[in-house]
């Protein structure tokens, strides 16, 4: 069960040029919105073609412009859940999962088909509803039946909680993941939050104006994001330019301070990335005195703005968050960070361009 | 008794030239979506001319392809079809006439359709003519069925082009609204009068079934 991807196709000023493969497993392509991450599942899908590049799936080309392979969509048995779900407005829930089992012939097996969709996926009841009488997960798991009765050999979801309340994001977070944790197929996702990213997939390939700055094992990528742009996406709020002073050491000139680093630092280094959740206030490397800005409350975090006392008042104050039971009731003067939680962030090819 | 030939052959005239304009209008509308913008613009001035000229023009410019003294009249001629002064060629003029309704509503509605319903259907299996039909056709239902109306009120009531290119002859191209004329002029007011009385009734019937079509489908919309 693999999925190899390399394309290429030009949009103008935008061009996307990605590659990759994927496993069984959910597969993240996590980036903002207009990185390229929807039309590279288009490109996957066939509703979009590529420029040159080549799509096989286990095994099976799906596009290959050297030898002029184009599968029109119908053909390459690739799931596609859609943003809004895209239920035929005009079907009841039954005729939209039935137009999933219009290639089974047999009518006994396709109503078998049928009513273990609607087992599976809870619909039971909702048969004869129309899609705009049912609430967004109702929506998404007649979507997911209809899509998963043709059996594709590749399921791809694109931003799947995008189109639903707050409170009801993390039940369905939890049902899709169980729903898909034994589902053995290859599953791409896309999305531009690092919450859903880090929740349900196993890979995560960070992607950013047409390009995969990294991919890495869901963890692996939180710990150690890279380059800038994926430390952005995993939701690094600390990022400064930084220069490397020695083999475990680097000066940050914007904070005016010195950090040693766990690991050896490379070259072609960047900036470096602080994590708001991981200062510490007591003993522990590179600590240096702070001064305090800026509280801002949440409902269960506090996060606390400060500058370095070397920071010029021109750059933007550095957060450092933490559990509001844990916000101390004096201020500490100095704060430190452990080498292990310095990210050393490089250039990578696409930002080329100096910032 | 009177002569009930301006009826059905208005009828006739309208039905005819609706099918036709339907199933033309559809197609030069979905395709027209999907063109590039500036072939789009020009192909859409082209389509729509009949609707802002004034029908005698039109007519004009149908004698200028199909008079009989023509090189496509006469070509025409030689198989025996003959678009002057028959009733057959009232439904090329109200054809011609109903076109531009029937394109441009239905295009305006292919293209608010939802292009990712079309693209789901494809990554689900489905044949494109079951997505046009079953799909795309049902969710542009109100602009079409609109068009049509449109295109059928305007066929039944042409009479610009129609009278250009077929004139009034009793009995062979009579129809309701160049009867409506013809008696009116020859001081018939009561003759006249009673066509229009006819026209109206067939007006407010279509606008009936209309909307009894409308409301059944919203009942059926409802659980």
């Amino acid at each position: 069960m693999s999925l190899f991807v390399d394309i290429h196709k030009s949009y103008g000023a935008f061009s996307l040029d990605v590659a990759f493969e994927a496993e069984s497993g959910i597969t993240c392509l996590l980036g903002a919105s207009g990185c390229g991450k929807s039309l590279t599942l288009k490109c996957i899908a066939g509703i979009e073609t590529p420029d040159r590049g080549r799509i096989v799936l286990d095994g099976r080309t799906l596009f290959d412009s050297e030898i002029r392979v184009n599968l029109p969509p119908q053909k390459r048995r690739v799931g596609y859940l859609f943003q809004n779900y895209a239920l035929f407005p005009n079907m009841t829930v039954r005729e939209n999962i039935l137009c999933g089992l219009r290639s089974e012939k047999n009518r006994v097996e396709r109503e078998r088909k049928l009513q273990e969709m609607i087992a599976v996926m809870q619909l039971g009841g909702l048969e004869d509803r129309k899609p705009d009488e049912l609430s967004g997960g109702q929506q998404q798991r007649v979507a997911l039946a209809r899509i998963l009765a043709t059996e594709p050999a590749l399921l791809m979801l694109d931003e799947p909680f995008s189109a639903l309340d707050a409170h009801l994001r993390d039940s369905l977070k939890i049902e899709l993941r169980d729903r898909l944790v034994d589902y053995g197929k290859t599953v791409l996702m896309v999305t531009h939050s690092r919450d859903e990213a880090y929740n349900l997939s196993r890979m995560i390939a960070v992607m950013d104006a047409g390009r995969i700055l990294a991919m890495n094992e869901t963890k692996a990528l939180f710990r150690n994001p890279g380059s800038v742009s994926a430390a952005i996406l995993t939701g690094c709020k600390n990022i400064a330019s930084a220069i490397r002073t020695g083999e475990y050491e680097v000066e940050v000139p914007e904070w005016g301070i010195r950090l040693e680093t766990a690991e050896p630092v490379g070259d072609g280094l960047e900036a470096v990335g602080l994590r708001a959740h991981y200062f510490n206030a007591g003993a522990g490397k590179n600590r240096y005195p702070v001064r305090f800005v800026e509280e801002m409350e949440e409902p269960f975090e506090t996060i606390l703005q400060f500058r370095y006392v070397g920071q010029s008042s021109e750059t933007p104050p550095v957060w450092w968050r933490l559990s509001k039971e844990k916000k101390p009731s004096v201020f500490p003067e100095e704060l430190g960070i452990a080498p292990a939680n310095v990210l050393l962030l490089y250039r990578t090819d696409s930002e080329r361009e100096p910032r | 008794m009177t002569d009930w030939y301006p009826l059905w052959n208005s009828l006739r005239i309208a039905a005819i030239s609706c099918a036709v304009v339907f199933f033309l209008g559809i197609f030069f509308a979905y395709y027209a979506a999907r063109l590039p913008r500036i072939v789009k613009g020009i192909l859409d001035v082209i389509l729509t001319l009949p609707m802002v000229l004034p029908p005698t023009v039109c007519g004009y410019f149908l004698l200028l392809v199909f008079g009989l003294r023509r090189p496509i009249g006469l070509w025409l001629a030689t198989y025996g079809i003959r678009f002057v002064m028959t009733w057959y060629g009232g439904v090329l003029a109200a054809t011609v006439v109903a076109f531009p309704l029937m394109y441009r509503t239905a295009r305006g509605a292919f293209e608010a359709f939802d292009e990712t319903l079309a693209y789901s259907g494809k990554t689900l299996g489905l044949s494109n003519a079951f997505i046009f039909w079953r799909i795309r056709m049902p969710a542009c239902r109100q602009g079409i069925l609109a068009g049509t109306v449109l295109a059928f009120a305007r066929a039944l009531g042409e009479y610009g082009a129609t009278s250009m290119l077929i004139g009034y002859t009793p009995g062979r191209t009579a129809t309701i609204s160049t009867t409506v004329y013809q008696l009116w002029r020859t001081d018939d007011e009561r003759g006249a009068l009673f066509w229009v009385l006819v026209n109206l009734a067939i007006s407010t019937v279509v606008l009936l079934i209309v909307n009894l079509l409308e409301s059944r489908r919203k009942k059926a919309v409802k659980p």
